[in-house]
């Protein structure tokens, strides 16, 4: 599925619950899903600077796309792992730079993010772009 | 218990008590971080703006000599908070962070390689980063007090740390992320014993108890308006006048020269040495309208009162499954520290924050005491005397709700 459709199927599952209660309740399940990432790679070069909480975030290129595997020590942070990982998993290099990201604003996550956790967000955005510039520069 | 029996017109002083958060009430327990402002101290920011507003101290004209006063006159208050010798010991700084860079900055003057000077385990990062910098600058050695389990100081271990060699300690008389009150009256005067000057950073204190820096005798004695319900940007660094005169000034500006020509500049006298460049002015004023507040209502009832909560929020966190509070000291301050479980304190204050209450979660910039406890952070909650018993309910639910969610 390309980026900006899993984006919208995103906003239309949020948009379900009406409290953000219960949508913080959405995002911890979401968080106890997360797909492990291997010890080896939760390595110091692997931490996203600027949270409050550890992240770990580690690409792989496999047949032209790129797998992401993160982890957290925080669960909320990790709900919101398993959403960039579920847009930005298993996607052309190129589609990733080109893509904008929109669910976290559309879906008024942002505005209920410390500016803490909201610095660590655009952090790990990054890094996900940084990788598929990296990537997008070999076979 | 007096401020019980006015509890509901003391909040009403308070306007920011009645914001909603996410369309719940407010309930504020990050008083450690900053605690809230009066009416009276608000008004008396827009009074000095609509009628005060001018440069101090070297105006002729009449508002400029009404602003002095008054500024003057926070400067007096402070004075007899504090109860200092005179006047020209008490600096207005921009907060407690840039006092104790004042004065650690000065101390490259008296520091050579090789001295040492003594930390404590509890302390902020604020009072420990500006001492490893003079150490960087002087080759200064940095000696450690080391903490126990419930987050007291080991002063038999500080002793031992103390020699002629030793030239200043620096301890906060309250730690920010445990609520431990330090036992700085030895601490002084071992510390004097061994001739080494002592810094004490009461940005915890002041808010909850009475100071009496000669009954103390220390050197250098250092807090914040902004936890004594002022306004944000104004720090009072009390220090002994032989102290002031001897150390050298911390910027250069206006305000604080006597003389200045291209060849040499003299210094003005204390305390406007150490005030360079025009002041927070309104703030200053402010500071001393919120002191009185405090004042009317009284340390002791505070303390009281504060005490009472303490007491009945232990208790009640108690109850929670999981629970561990971090800092046990048999003498602390209305904050308690605490994680349950498992789970992430910036989960736990994430939810809990959706349900309007503000606490604060994280290392509390006190890294090494996380670290001496193997945690990433805590939640950490801190009263203050407009905070309630139906407040604590409320959160002690919220915990409930928030632990069933994240477990």
């Amino acid at each position: 599925m390309k980026i900006n459709n899993i984006q919208n199927e995103i906003v239309e599952e949020f948009d379900i619950f009406d409290t953000w209660m219960d949508k913080y309740e959405y995002l911890i399940e979401l968080g106890k899903s997360v797909p492990k990432i291997s010890e080896e790679n939760k390595k110091e070069e692997n931490i996203i600077k600027g949270c409050q909480s550890k992240v770990w975030l580690h690409a792989e290129k496999e047949n032209g796309l790129i797998k992401f595997y993160a982890d957290s020590d925080a669960i909320i942070t990790k709900g919101i792992i398993s959403l960039l990982i579920r847009t930005f998993s298993n996607q052309k290099p190129s589609d990733i730079i080109d893509s904008s990201m929109e669910f976290i604003d559309r879906i008024g996550l942002r505005q209920h993010l410390s500016p803490n956790r909201a610095n660590g967000l655009n952090n790990m955005i990054k890094k996900i772009k940084f990788y598929a510039i990296a990537y997008s520069k070999t076979n | 218990m007096e401020i019980l029996k006015n509890i509901e017109s003391i909040r009403n002083d308070f306007p920011i008590l009645n914001t909603k958060v996410n369309g719940n009430q407010l309930v504020y327990f990050d008083n450690a971080a900053t605690s809230q402002t009066p009416n009276c101290v608000i008004e008396s920011i827009s009074d000095y703006y609509k009628n005060l507003n001018s440069n101090i101290h070297r105006g002729v004209h009449k508002l400029s000599q009404l602003a002095t006063e008054k500024y003057e006159q926070s400067r007096k208050k402070f004075k007899e908070h504090l109860n200092a010798s005179s006047t020209s010991e008490i600096i207005f700084t921009s907060g407690t962070t840039h006092s104790i860079n004042l004065i650690s900055n000065g101390f490259i003057k008296f520091l050579k390689k090789n001295d040492e000077i003594i930390v404590s385990q509890l302390e902020h990062h604020s009072n420990i980063v500006p001492w490893q910098m003079l150490c960087e600058k002087t080759g200064a050695i940095m000696k450690v007090i080391p903490m126990n389990e419930k987050g007291e100081l080991d002063l038999s271990k500080f002793s031992s740390l103390l020699s002629n060699k030793t030239k200043v300690v620096f301890v906060n008389h309250v730690s920010n992320a445990l609520g431990t009150v330090n036992p700085i009256k030895t601490i002084i005067d071992k510390s004097h014993q061994a001739g080494a000057a002592v810094l004490i950073d009461g940005a915890q204190a002041a808010p909850h108890f009475e100071i009496d820096v000669r009954k103390l005798d220390v050197d250098f004695y250092v807090c914040s308006a902004h936890k004594l319900c002022g306004p944000t940007g104004v720090g009072i660094l009390y220090g002994k006048k032989e102290w002031l005169e001897k150390l050298p000034p911390y910027q250069g500006g206006g305000e604080m020269i006597d003389q200045v020509s291209f060849e040499k500049s003299t210094y003005a006298d204390l305390p406007n040495k150490f005030e360079a460049g025009t002041p927070n002015i309104s703030g200053v004023i402010a500071s001393g309208i919120a002191l009185d507040y405090i004042n009317k209502l009284g340390l002791t009832n505070i303390k009281e009162y504060e005490d009472y909560l303490l007491d009945y929020a232990t208790s009640k966190l108690k109850e929670i499954d999981g629970i561990k509070i971090f800092g046990e000291s048999k003498t602390k301050v209305s904050v308690i520290s605490f994680n349950i479980g498992k789970v992430h304190p910036y989960d736990i204050g994430s939810v809990i924050d959706n349900l309007g209450i503000a606490v604060r979660t994280g290392h509390h910039c006190a890294q090494p005491i996380m670290d001496y406890f193997d945690i990433p952070g805590t939640i950490r909650i801190s009263f203050s005397f407009y905070n309630t018993i139906d407040e604590i309910n409320i959160l002690i639910e919220a915990l409930k709700r928030a632990s069933k969610m994240l477990s």
